[in-house]
């Protein structure tokens, strides 16, 4: 197990499944909320749904309607349960507190690098003095990811309780 | 954060509900942007009444109060919107009555708007209507702090005007209309002005098609940096700087450059670069040139033009003009339609001016408000449209699944009158 460490930009705690996109991503035609879904052609995620995910990656491009296309997210049930990026600029700080999930930056590692899709992660942005995340290294499919032990009691999540998966 | 005893006071709830909801947003907004204060704005630039499926059900459950507190305040307490603190308006928004009966676009999606723009504007919103604020009338002046959001209004207004915001978004700008804050963050601070990267231009560049190609080369290669232009430029226009801060802030995130004698925080290449050492330069050279425009152009091989669009961003008047007199006594092609997006107040100068007549005749529109992406809206039955935006070819095919030309003014004109492309590199 991996164990990132960074900063805090909303509090919670969040674990799920991670979804890594190697590249930034668009809001505002970049997303379909009502999907929860990549739909930028040329993206490598095209058509993959981050809805439930903890989604991993290098920050927000494009229009200033990131936050609305992601807070829309939160509003149709769509949202990722967690939100781990390495470039912080003012569209995806605001997406990440409306869309009010757990989410962490300025971290040691790499993320994009350390953690791969289907990891199982636990974020927690409230860890003390810094946000953590714990990185199980097998992917889903080869073990099952509850017998992980990540520290994370019941395996509660804010997201997952809260917004609900689609 | 550190906040000022006014700040403190609003968050304690002195302003009342909604102005308490306004700075807790902003305080969590600026803990996430890891910012240590706020800064005073008194020009706002945002979203509110710009229709979607989720604002229609707030408005159904709650009424606009409900849904300015929900989404553009991210707030679920049932509390009343006061009048805004600081002069906001309202960008591009969904299409407004003038489009009924031309563009597929439901009409409950009209009226709906038309209920937010009464409710939006007796609290104080001015309902501009375009994304091109700039052009009707809201001009920050040099170094002053603005909460803005769209990203071809923001690049133009920090380094055109010299006006300092960052890339705002819908519920920031509705947070700094009822308390005049925005975070003291990016943009903000005199030190993140400066140049990053020097591109030198050995090409002509001497119309807005070209200045956008220049964008789109230019924002691809620094993405989120301030690049800083020099070389074979003629002196750019207005609609010229549109349209290059456009297209760097879509195939990037270009939220501030500097052309040396041109831009007002750079009178010269080092005050560009605030007395640093001046990077190398990156070329943007005939193959440069050659390379973005089949870039753009990549995206179909059919020839036959359903669909042409000029005005993005939002048409000037002058452009208007140069429409109205390429197709001054000619008619469009009976399988093509041809429109041009325009702020409401410039549609109303250009009617008056004979402009819209002239392109009416000849079977053109010219629409308000809204556009093909912001609505998602083009005629029936589109598979291939032309424009002289490099910004709407990038986002178009990918918001509607249509393939996009993309040349000169005059180039779309023709497209328009003969139902094929022939547009080509000169």
């Amino acid at each position: 197990m991996i164990v990132l460490h960074g900063r805090k930009v909303v509090p919670g705690v969040a674990e799920g499944e991670a979804l890594v996109s190697h590249e930034t991503i668009s809001g505002w035609g970049g997303i379909d909320p009502a999907e929860g879904t990549i739909i930028e052609r040329r993206h490598e995620l095209f058509g993959v749904s981050f809805a439930g995910k903890i989604l991993v990656f290098p920050g927000a491009k494009g229009s200033s309607g990131w936050s609305g296309f992601f807070q829309t997210t939160r509003l149709m049930g769509t949202a990722p349960l967690a939100m781990v990026f390495t470039a912080m600029t003012t569209k995806v700080a605001l997406g990440a507190v409306v869309t009010r999930v757990p989410a962490v930056t300025d971290l040691d590692q790499d993320p994009v690098e350390v953690i791969t899709t289907g990891d199982w992660v636990r974020v927690d942005a409230d860890a003390l003095p810094r946000a953590e995340i714990y990185v199980a290294g097998a992917r889903i499919g080869q073990n099952d990811p509850h017998n992980i032990d990540l520290g994370a009691g019941e395996g509660a999540s804010h997201g997952a309780s809260y917004y609900g998966r689609p | 954060m550190r906040l000022s005893d006014d700040e403190r006071a609003m968050l304690d709830g002195a302003e009342g509900p909604a102005v308490a909801a306004a700075m807790d947003l902003l305080v969590r907004y600026g803990e996430a942007l890891d910012c240590e204060r706020l800064c005073d704005v008194r020009n706002v630039a945002g979203t509110m009444t710009q229709p979607s499926p989720a604002k229609a059900r707030l408005v159904k459950e709650g009424g606009w109060h409900k849904a300015f507190a929900v989404i553009n305040l991210d707030c679920d307490d049932d509390i009343e919107i006061p009048d805004m603190r600081v002069p906001t308006c309202q960008l591009q928004h969904g299409f407004g009555p003038d489009a009924d009966g031309v563009v597929p676009y439901p009409k409950e999606s009209i009226q709906l708007q038309d209920d937010a723009e009464a409710f939006y504007g007796r609290r104080g919103v001015s309902i501009l209507a375009t994304c091109t604020p700039y052009q009707v009338g809201n001009l920050p002046t040099r170094g002053e702090h603005c909460a803005w959001m769209e990203s071809s209004a923001v690049v133009y207004a920090n380094s055109v005007l010299g006006a300092r915001t960052n890339c705002e978004g819908t519920a920031s700008t509705g947070a700094a209309g009822l308390t005049g804050k925005i975070p003291c963050w990016g943009n903000h601070l005199t030190e993140n002005r400066y140049g990053t990267h020097l591109v030198d231009v050995r090409v002509p560049v001497d119309d807005f098609m070209e200045w956008g190609m220049l964008g789109y080369f230019v924002g691809d290669l620094v993405q989120e940096a301030r690049p800083v232009i020099v070389g074979d430029i003629a002196q750019p226009d207005l609609v010229d700087l549109k349209h290059f801060g456009a297209a760097a802030a879509t195939s990037g995130g270009v939220e501030l450059y500097h052309i040396p004698g041109v831009t007002p925080e750079a009178p010269t290449l080092e005050a560009a670069f605030g007395g640093t050492p001046v990077p190398d330069a990156v070329s943007y050279g005939p193959r440069e040139r050659r390379a973005v425009y089949d870039d753009i152009n990549s995206q179909g091989s059919s020839t036959d033009v359903d669909f042409v669009l000029l005005g993005c961003p939002h048409a000037s008047v002058e452009q208007i003009w140069r429409a109205a007199k390429a197709l001054d006594g000619r008619r469009l092609n009976s399988s093509t339609q041809l429109w041009i997006m325009a702020p409401r107040a410039l549609k109303a100068v250009a009617d008056r001016s004979g402009y819209t007549e002239t392109i009416e005749r000849a079977g053109g529109r010219v629409l308000s408000d809204s556009c093909p992406a912001m609505s998602r809206a083009a005629p029936t039955g589109t598979r291939v449209f032309a424009t002289d935006s490099a910004k709407q070819a990038h986002y178009l095919p990918a918001i509607l699944g249509i393939k996009a030309w993309f040349g000169s003014l005059e180039e779309c004109v023709d497209a328009a009158v003969t139902g094929r492309w022939s547009g080509g590199l000169r």
